[in-house]
């Protein structure tokens, strides 16, 4: 399950990679249509992994932008600064 | 407003246990050219800088460098948790210990606390956006130090994406100092 998980989490984080990266380039040139293409295509792929990832392990925003499943799932450990994460 | 994501930017694996790297990484936690001096810095800039363009990347930025903070304490936390007394002491951390036992806090390798002194803002674009790119140009010089410094694997994976980052970040305020001088020359001439 830990394995599965840290999976997902790598798949979250370099889909995030890639739309951070396009976030700055769009700042900087934002009448590039190509860039902005890419940049939708990873902002929808980016929705449906952390739907999923939250589906099994639980919020990961804080403030609403997660529901969480019952008894409040934000709590859980291990937090991304923890050695088991 | 911000959100907290429950993640980190980048996977931070650390397999051995080399404490004075954790003192070596202090300088880009609390140092002068870290990741928090970086943070502030974009963020506090943000209000009177002209360009919509330049806003969005101060904050953007600004926001990406709170996520490096969090990398860096990671990599700190994680390669001194669990040390005992002597191995702090045999890295030079004993002092750290003596003031606050293990816990993190926001200063360079030398235990000289954070200051906004290292950080500027002078709401002249040309001025603040030249402190940015100069910013990021000596956090890059800081972390080719810290992987000349760094043995473990992993550590040293996560410090290459955060060098790569100053240069990308550089890029995109230089290109932003572009725009702002356009901006500023449009005025003019009208």
């Amino acid at each position: 399950m830990g394995h599965e998980r840290v999976h997902l989490l790598k798949k979250i984080q370099e889909v995030e990679f890639a739309a951070v990266e396009l976030q700055l380039f769009l700042d900087t040139h934002p009448q590039d249509q190509r860039a902005l293409m890419e940049f939708n295509h990873y902002s929808r792929e980016l929705m449906m992994l952390k739907q999923q990832f939250e589906m099994q392990y639980g919020p990961l925003l804080n403030f609403g932008f997660s529901p969480s499943q019952y008894p409040w799932r934000w709590i859980e450990g291990p937090w991304p600064w923890e050695r088991q994460y | 407003m911000w959100i907290y994501e429950k993640k980190l930017q980048y996977p931070v694996k650390i397999v051995s246990c080399d404490l004075k790297l954790a003192r070596y990484l202090f300088t880009q936690y609390g140092g002068p050219d870290g990741e928090l001096s970086a943070a502030i810095r974009y963020l506090n800039q943000r209000y009177t800088i002209p360009t919509n363009e330049a806003k969005a990347l101060l904050t953007d930025i600004g926001t990406e460098e709170l996520a490096h903070v969090e990398i860096i304490t990671t990599m700190i936390y994680q390669l001194t948790e669990g040390a005992t007394v002597e191995q702090l002491e045999a890295a030079g951390l004993g002092t750290f210990y003596a003031i606050r036992n293990g816990a993190l806090f926001p200063a360079d390798p030398n235990g000289v606390p954070w200051t906004a002194a290292y950080i500027q803002a002078h709401a002249d674009p040309v001025a603040d956006l030249h402190e940015d790119m100069a910013a990021e140009q000596k956090a890059r010089a800081t972390y080719e130090h810290l992987l000349n410094l760094a043995e473990d694997p992993g550590a040293k994976d996560a410090l290459r994406f955060l060098r790569e980052r100053e240069v990308v970040h550089f890029q995109r305020f230089g290109e932003a100092l572009r725009i702002v001088q356009e901006y500023q020359q449009a005025k003019k001439v009208y």
